[in-house]
């Protein structure tokens, strides 16, 4: 993907349909739809699945419908039945998902990554860590100037200005993960607590990335988190971080890809499984894996094989497209541990599903 | 005419009668019944959280989704401080204009003066909040905050609702475009109500020798308060039900904050930024407990609104 260079205007106007869509979106939670397969949840996933439903599109002539609503609206509307399946990205614990007999498999991994706007500071130049964002969300530190943030970008003039902190408003997977990255690297954010939604002490909300992005973009001294492609696409300023190891990194497959490399997937139940703050001298800090989650037992079978097609298909071919996005694909035992685990959807009749078969 | 037809005429218009008498009850009632059904259903979906926090969720000022206890507190005093802010700002303004426009603006501008304020009113909710992001966050962080800390919030006392960080975002902003989205339903209905008082009254005290000044302050306002009264209810009803805009810009944050340019939340924008990823039956609940707080609040605001206009209109016509 070759980046263009993009007009201020440009940015805002682009910004601005993102802004008035999700909003759109969050009115309008059952909507019909005309495609063969439908899928809602997650936006950190968001700009993946789409550009596979489009590659699919091409190949197969089938359309896959995704609604990037939040990561809690995914797992409302699967367990409700009203989509084929459903994206999050916290993980449904393995108690949850029997209770609602849903099975859950991880896609893609991905980064979240934390953006600045301040005056003549440049993407990845800012250096920060876990202990210090966790003080920043936790309003302890209010000023860029710092003593705490100086100490890790000595030589870097930081203004004295106010900290506009900003959050996701809506119940969302990055901010799981990013709340489980800052409980653990700081002690003090357990009052606060781990989850999809929590009781910020400090800062403002932004409902979805698009809406964090507008904020601090337009807020001169504001800090935020998004999903890294969702900055990289945007040219947000972001910093880079100090990882477990004591090493600065910056957010890249590499660095998601090191990250990735311990994680224990064939002994995570369920494949519930966080990739906040592994060991590692080149892991990105704030790695997460996104998932999927459908319905156990299909009652339209049709639909179901479909759906089961449209991810075989998304994990044999959609690698490239995946890094083009920076996101990084699942390992091969992986992926064979999903097909594993699809071929135990049923149909009402507790028969195991075949594969439709499209692409294959 | 024959008989015949006459009679069939008859005979047909005994049946349209009643067919239409009911067909309009019909309807009329109809929206008797989808009151009633929302008050029942948000009642019966709140019983949960309710039953819960029990009266409590009214003042209790936590959100915490993480450990499943709320309250309504926060976005309760969001609601009506933005509301006030904006009957604060928006009032003033609204009598001017529809001073103006009833007693001294020359009659070929009147028209074209009214009809752009009412215009006002046809441009989007969300319009108002995008063009507040883009447009008035900055204007309010770099010029209006700091010369709003730099003066009043020196003043002690009234200075504490004017303290730092100006980050334009915050319930202050929240409550200027609330000002401009009700002056157009403010401004009309203060109109309607100031040209409801009998010229007599007014011919009177100019023949008296009254100033302008005297026939405004002693004759036109207080027969029309009760009715000036009711428009800025009905402004304030509508204020505290504005969604869009308001989660725009006032910063969605879950916090009690003294500071007017603190963000905060109002209880609509906390229910179209989370109703639709409230997973779990209290967190649900709950949000929809909120949104019954929000009925009862508007319900008797517009109530008392429409009870004082009509008041000032029995009045008018007995006068």
């Amino acid at each position: 993907m070759i980046p263009q260079p993009e007009t201020k205007r440009g940015i805002m106007l682009r910004k601005l349909k993102s802004l008035s869509f999700a909003t759109a979106l969050a009115f309008a939670p059952f909507t019909v739809h005309a495609a063969d397969i439908s899928g809602a949840g997650a936006t950190f996933p968001y700009p993946v699945y789409a550009k596979w439903a489009e590659a699919y599109f091409k190949e197969t002539g089938l359309t896959m419908n995704y609604q990037s609503i939040g990561s809690g609206g995914g797992i409302k509307q699967i367990k409700a039945k009203t989509v084929d399946f459903g994206a999050t990205d916290a993980p449904m614990k393995p108690a949850d998902l029997k209770t609602f007999n849903l099975i859950q498999f991880p896609t893609v991994m991905g980064a979240i990554v934390p953006v600045v706007n301040l005056d003549g500071v440049k993407p990845s130049e800012m250096v920060l860590n876990g202990h210090v964002l966790a003080e920043i969300y936790l309003g302890h530190i209010t000023k860029w100037n710092d003593p705490a943030i100086a100490a890790l970008n000595k030589g870097m003039v930081l203004p004295a200005i106010d900290i506009a902190v900003v959050h996701r408003s809506d119940g969302s997977g990055t901010t799981f993960n990013f709340t489980t990255y800052l409980s653990a690297t700081n002690a003090a954010w357990d009052e606060v607590g781990v989850g999809k939604a929590v009781e910020w002490p400090a800062g403002l909300g932004g409902k979805g990335n698009e809406g964090v992005a507008a904020l601090v973009g337009h807020m001169t001294g504001a800090i935020g988190y998004v999903e890294h492609s969702y900055a990289h696409q945007n040219h947000m300023i972001y910093t880079r971080m100090i990882n477990k190891d004591g090493h600065a990194v910056e957010p890249s497959l590499e660095t998601i890809q090191a990250a990735a490399a311990n994680a224990d997937w064939a002994h995570a139940e369920g494949n519930y499984l966080v990739l906040a703050n592994q060991p590692g001298a080149d892991s990105w800090p704030m790695t997460a894996a996104t998932f999927i989650l459908m319905q156990k037992v299909q009652d339209k079978p049709k639909t179901g094989r479909e759906t089961e097609d449209f991810f075989i298909w998304a994990m044999d071919k959609g690698d490239d497209l995946a890094k083009d996005l920076v996101y990084v694909p699942m390992p091969d035992n992986v992926v064979s541990m999903t097909k594993a685990l699809m071929q135990t959807l049923t149909d009402k009749n507790n028969k195991p599903l075949p594969l439709a078969g499209h692409a294959l | 005419m024959s008989d015949i037809t006459a009679s069939r005429f008859k005979s047909r218009m005994n049946i349209g009668d009643p067919l239409f008498k009911g067909l309009t009850f019909f309807f009329a009632t109809l929206v008797l019944a989808v009151l009633a059904a929302i008050v029942s259903v948000l009642v019966m979906d709140s019983l949960p959280a309710l039953q819960k926090f029990g009266p409590a969720f009214v003042w209790s000022q936590h959100w915490n989704p993480v450990k499943d206890n709320y309250g309504a507190l926060v976005p309760l005093v969001g609601t009506i401080v933005t509301a006030l802010i904006a009957l604060i700002i928006g009032v003033p303004f609204s009598f001017g204009m529809a001073f103006f426009l009833t007693e001294l603006c020359p009659h070929w501008a009147r028209q074209p003066i009214a009809i752009a304020i009412e215009l006002l009113a046809a441009v989007p909710s969300i319009i108002y909040g995008i063009w507040g992001l883009f447009v008035l966050v900055p204007i309010f962080q770099h010029y209006i905050e700091p010369a709003l800390i730099a003066t009043i919030g020196q003043i002690p006392i009234i200075g504490l609702l004017f303290q730092g960080p100006a980050i334009g975002m915050g319930v202050l902003l929240a409550g200027f475009i609330l000002a401009l989205m009700i002056l157009p339903f403010v401004t009309s209905v203060m109109r309607e109500v100031f040209s409801a008082v009998p010229a007599v009254l007014r011919e009177s005290a100019y023949g008296l020798g009254a100033t302008r000044w005297e026939v405004v302050w002693r004759v036109v306002l207080p027969y029309s308060r009760v009715g000036v009264v009711g428009a800025i209810m009905l402004g304030l009803g509508r204020a505290l039900g504005e969604t869009m805009a308001v989660t725009f810009v006032i910063g969605n944050a879950h916090r009690l904050s003294l500071s007017l340019m603190a963000p905060g939340t109002t209880i609509s924008s906390t229910l179209a930024n989370e109703f639709t990823e409230a997973d779990g039956a209290i967190y649900t609940s709950s949000l929809i407990a909120l949104g019954l707080v929000l009925f009862v609040l508007t319900f008797t605001v517009l109530a008392i609104g429409k009870k004082l206009l009509l008041r000032n209109v029995g009045k008018g016509g007995t006068a």
